[in-house]
């Protein structure tokens, strides 16, 4: 160990924290044998709710304290509320949240416009940045977006049919 | 007030929104002079964390001054300087009692997985986060912690997730005096985690990541060897070389879900989202760990399920140690290290930002321009 020490002396703090006992059980958790008193811990003082929060069906109630930011709302919030009906081992929980949270970012567009904002999707996206730093990259992420986009959109528009000479 | 605010997948704002509220009466208002953006507000600025909702605020690494404190707060006072751990912890619940600050059953109630961390989706609480003029901050007893007199803020703030997470990486992987220690990952993590692997007695440092301005970063400051897998056939393979055929004793994943180097993980994991992120980082550190080995996860991947070999698993022996960084535990350790020179945190920090300009923030770190290793944003009053 001090040949070690002298060996690795250039690095500070070398080896100050090197524990004998740190195999996998390390650090030891601080049994106090609560976790047979299962959830019957005195619990601190509960935060009224304000708004409606939604909880994991794994547990019996809200925890203690919870965020209050962007309460479930419109047709994300139902979709939301339709996914907290299954465990969090539960696809059915997991990709509504994802379908919600897509949802959601086209409601947000339109909240945005309801209140008189125009996103600017240039300035929110941080191109600034990217112009300042990597423009030729962003051209190009610009130049290949019109492209896919201009091809989808001949690709749906519709289109006259051929006349078939019988 | 000031804050960031999530409005879709790599779309954020600065907007105005209201100032916090006590809500509880262990609640402390906060007001924030640095918070950064950390690597896994990258997952959600991706779309990979379900339930991240439009109009939130992002921010699990902050610090502040006590601005005000609810009727049940003892132990701090208006006018504190604060870090304050990304963990919300209760104190009281049989996991905080044993010491496990990061699965507080009392403060998340959307999932019982994880506790809650603020700014971090509603999977994680539904908090708003420190990217911002001001925060609520529940339990001001028990995690906020007072900074030091002699302390830089410029290290307090990373100590608020980024030093945690890579000691407790370190402390995981069960280091032997003498070990190699392979790091997956040269982000903020991995750095940290390299560094303190010295601290346990590592007798070799591997990083491995495929970005050369991190690579160089971290073999200077971590003072460990720093490889890159893009320059190599198969890492796993080049592990084993350089371990004389054995395996590392200890192998760290510090990437999680956004991993790159995998055609198929990441496709299926970052652009399909068939699995929760791309377990690219983990794959190599299982195959890349010597029989009976202990593989040590700090990455943050997203809650449904991951393509791992786990028969390797089975069949090496191998132990998996895993869990978000115990911040409040660490902290005292950690503040020690920082005042003997064991660890110097704020030499990561590679970006200061005002916090109007949180978009570009976002748009450098998560696409690694200008050789971002780690962005802190200031709020306007902090500027002052």
């Amino acid at each position: 160990m001090e040949d070690l020490a002298n060996q690795y002396a250039h690095i500070k703090g070398w080896g100050v924290d090197a524990d004998p006992r740190n195999e996998p059980t390390y650090p030891m958790k601080n049994y106090t044998g609560d976790d047979h008193k299962r959830l019957n811990w005195e619990r601190p003082p509960l935060q009224p709710q304000t708004v409606e929060i939604l909880h994991s069906n794994e547990r019996p109630n809200l925890t203690a304290v919870f965020g209050t930011s962007s309460p479930p709302s419109g047709l994300s919030g139902t979709i939301r509320r339709y996914a907290f009906r299954f465990s969090e081992s539960e696809y059915g929980h997991w990709l509504p949240l994802l379908l919600a949270d897509r949802i959601n970012v086209v409601e947000g567009i339109v909240d945005d416009l309801k209140h008189g904002h125009l996103p600017n999707l240039f300035a929110e996206k941080g191109w600034n940045a990217a112009w300042k730093y990597n423009r030729k990259g962003l051209i190009q992420t610009v130049v290949v977006s019109a492209v896919i986009t201009t091809a989808v959109v001949a690709f749906l528009m519709p289109r006259k049919k051929a006349h078939l000479r019988g | 007030m000031l804050a960031m605010n999530y409005r879709g997948p790599f779309r954020v704002r600065a907007d105005q929104k209201p100032y916090p509220q006590i809500l509880h009466p262990e609640d402390a208002i906060v007001r924030v002079t640095r918070s950064c953006v950390c690597g896994s507000d990258l997952h959600l600025y991706h779309g990979l964390v379900p339930d991240t909702r439009v109009g939130m605020t992002f921010g699990h690494e902050f610090i502040g001054v006590v601005e005000e404190i609810g009727p049940g707060v003892q132990n701090l006072k208006v006018g504190d300087n604060v870090i304050v751990p990304f963990n919300v912890a209760c104190g009281r619940c049989a996991f905080c009692k044993q010491g496990l600050f990061g699965n507080c059953h009392e403060s998340n109630p959307q999932a019982t997985a994880v506790g809650g961390i603020y700014g971090y989706s509603h999977t994680a609480g539904g908090f708003d986060g420190g990217q911002a003029e001001f925060v609520r901050v529940p339990y001001a007893d028990v995690g906020p912690t007072v900074i030091p007199d002699w302390m830089d803020h410029d290290d307090a703030v990373l100590l608020t997730d980024v030093v945690p997470t890579g000691y407790q990486a370190a402390e995981m992987g069960g280091i032997k005096t003498g070990d190699t220690v392979v790091v997956f990952g040269a982000g903020p993590v991995g750095i940290l985690a390299a560094k303190c692997a010295w601290l346990f007695g590592a007798g070799r440092v591997i990083v491995i990541d495929h970005l050369e301005y991190r690579l160089d970063f971290v073999r200077k400051y971590a003072q460990c060897e720093a490889y890159n897998f893009r320059s190599m056939e198969d890492p796993v393979l080049f592990i084993k070389k350089t371990t004389d055929w054995f395996g590392a004793d200890v192998c760290i994943d510090a990437v999680g879900g956004d991993a790159a180097g995998s055609a198929l993980q990441t496709i299926t994991g970052r652009k399909m989202m068939l699995q929760a992120g791309s377990a690219t980082a983990l794959h190599w550190a299982i195959n890349s760990v010597k029989k009976g080995g202990i593989v040590s996860v700090v990455g943050v991947y997203g809650p449904t399920d991951n393509l791992v070999p786990m028969g390797n698993v089975l069949n090496k022996g191998i132990t998996i140690r895993a869990n978000q960084a115990s911040v409040k535990r660490l902290l005292p350790r950690l503040i020690d290290h920082v005042q003997k020179g064991h660890l110097d945190p704020k030499a990561i920090i590679t970006h200061r930002v005002p916090l109007e300009e949180v978009a570009d923030a976002y748009h450098i770190f998560s696409a690694k321009l200008d050789n971002c290793i780690k962005p802190v944003l200031i709020p306007p009053s902090a500027r002052k």
